[in-house]
């Protein structure tokens, strides 16, 4: 090879390496975009369940852990900006939601005559709980009649469990009993009926005799029943 | 921190070492590696058999702080949220393909509790929900070579596979994806003695969370007797 040759044939490989360099330099930028942009999409998923759902944010993939290359990292990304755009969309329309719903709060507090019977729940404001706002007559029919209006908030949730005796449908060993939670009427069995809430426990009932399961967070309903989680 | 060699005894004292993985791996998922843990059970103690009742009752305290707001609440948590992103920067939509943690305690949404399995899942779950870092075990009698990470090659994985895919690998024979439970001759059999404990830590996770793990599971088995 002669000189001149060595001279046009040596800047390719270097022009390589440099391309190379470049383009790691550009997968790892794009990692740490995706890095930030996951983070905020949990964040605001977090914040807004179950008004935000937690779907998934692109095509099902079926391959398995692999390394990107940068077409497909920037499509990562690109998808996650797409979600991210929705879900922000979804996060300003509740938070526009609960601004509302703080306005008419206070509307209903300062002239609670102006807005009779009107009934905001806490989540609509904004808080946490099954709390609900209502504008009642103090003291009933008298109250009606006499224009005597007061905004109450209800106790919240039901209890998560009480002291009750179990029907014999939920008399099952906890290893077996969510097996149940994927049949239809799923959701009956985990309400506990409303009668056994009420009057003290009777003679015989044990702790043993309680339902099996206590799922009374609001927020535990939410998530099973949550289609999009499974 | 320490690499360790193809010698059984010397990974059996250490607290947790790090296994091999690709250089080509370790370029472009920088913090990705594989800690290895190796204990030896009791004579008493069967992997598949029954969970005693510490075990159970642990599984049982965690059921009760594990609930729908703190898995929904997960996500922020940094070592949940640093395998999120990993999930991410291979190709995983982890909202498709959950990580370990969510895994487990949507499974717990579902079923009502961490029902108990077995000894050894029992152990493995109560590191993980400890930790937020998976774990998984091997016997270690049947591994040849220290398990590492690397590309699966074409057909490694099936006929379909292309090859490109991360996997464990222990040996030419063993090859399993990352994140997925291991292949059958070298899942911890009854009369497995020596199991070879393995954590995935990725970028933002901790070394210390990943030897935390590795510590649950050891000291859990160790002192069943």
């Amino acid at each position: 090879m002669s000189r001149s040759e060595q001279l046009s044939v040596a800047p390719e490989p270097l022009a390589n390496t440099v391309g190379a360099e470049a383009e790691a330099a550009a997968r790892q930028a794009l990692r740490r975009q995706i890095a930030k942009l996951e983070r905020e999409l949990s964040q605001l998923v977090a914040e807004g369940f179950p008004d935000i759902p937690a779907t998934c944010s692109g095509a099902h993939r079926r391959h398995g852990p692999r390394l990107l290359g940068l077409a497909e990292l920037e499509r990562e990304r690109d998808a996650l900006v797409a979600s991210l755009g929705e879900v922000s969309g979804l996060a300003a329309a509740r938070a526009e939601r609960h601004r509302r719903g703080r306005e008419l709060l206070a509307a209903m507090q300062l002239e609670p005559a102006r807005y009779k019977f009107v009934r905001l729940r806490a989540v609509d404001v904004g808080e946490a709980g099954c709390g609900v706002w209502r504008v009642q007559p103090r003291l009933g029919l008298i109250g009606m009649l006499a224009g005597w209006w007061r905004v109450t908030l209800s106790s919240g949730c039901p209890l998560a469990k009480g002291r009750v005796r179990a029907r014999p449908s939920l008399h099952r060993p906890a290893s077996s009993y969510g097996r149940h939670l994927s049949r239809p009427g799923a959701a009956r069995l985990l309400s506990v009926p409303r009668s056994a809430h009420r009057g003290r426990p009777h003679r015989g009932e044990h702790a043993h005799e309680r339902a099996p399961l206590a799922l009374g967070h609001r927020s535990d309903r939410l998530l099973l029943g949550h289609r999009d989680l499974r | 921190v320490s690499s360790i060699g193809e010698d059984p005894e010397q990974r059996l004292g250490a607290e947790a070492s790090v296994g091999w993985c690709e250089p080509a791996i370790e370029d472009e998922l920088p913090g990705l590696q594989i800690a290895l843990s190796e204990t030896r059970l009791p004579g008493r103690a069967v992997p598949s058999g029954p969970a005693p009742a510490a075990v159970r009752e642990r599984l049982a305290a965690l059921s009760n702080r594990f609930n729908g707001s703190k898995a929904i609440n997960l996500r922020r948590e940094s070592v949940p949220a640093a395998y999120r992103v990993f999930f991410r920067h291979i190709g995983l939509d982890p909202d498709v393909v959950r990580t370990p943690i969510e895994e487990a305690v949507l499974e717990r949404m579902f079923d009502g509790a961490f029902l108990t399995r077995s000894l050894l899942a029992d152990v493995l779950l109560i590191a993980l929900l400890d930790t937020g870092v998976p774990v998984w075990a091997l016997d270690a009698d049947t591994l040849h070579g220290t398990p590492g990470i690397r590309m699966s090659r074409q057909g490694e994985l099936g006929e379909q596979d292309e090859g490109g895919q991360l996997v464990i690998a222990a040996g030419d024979a063993a090859v399993w994806p990352l994140f997925t439970a291991p292949k059958a001759p070298h899942r911890p059999r009854n009369g497995s003695r020596r199991l070879l404990l393995y954590a995935l830590q990725v970028n933002g996770v901790s070394w210390l969370a990943v030897e935390e793990t590795l510590w649950i599971c050891r000291s859990a088995l160790e002192a069943v007797a």
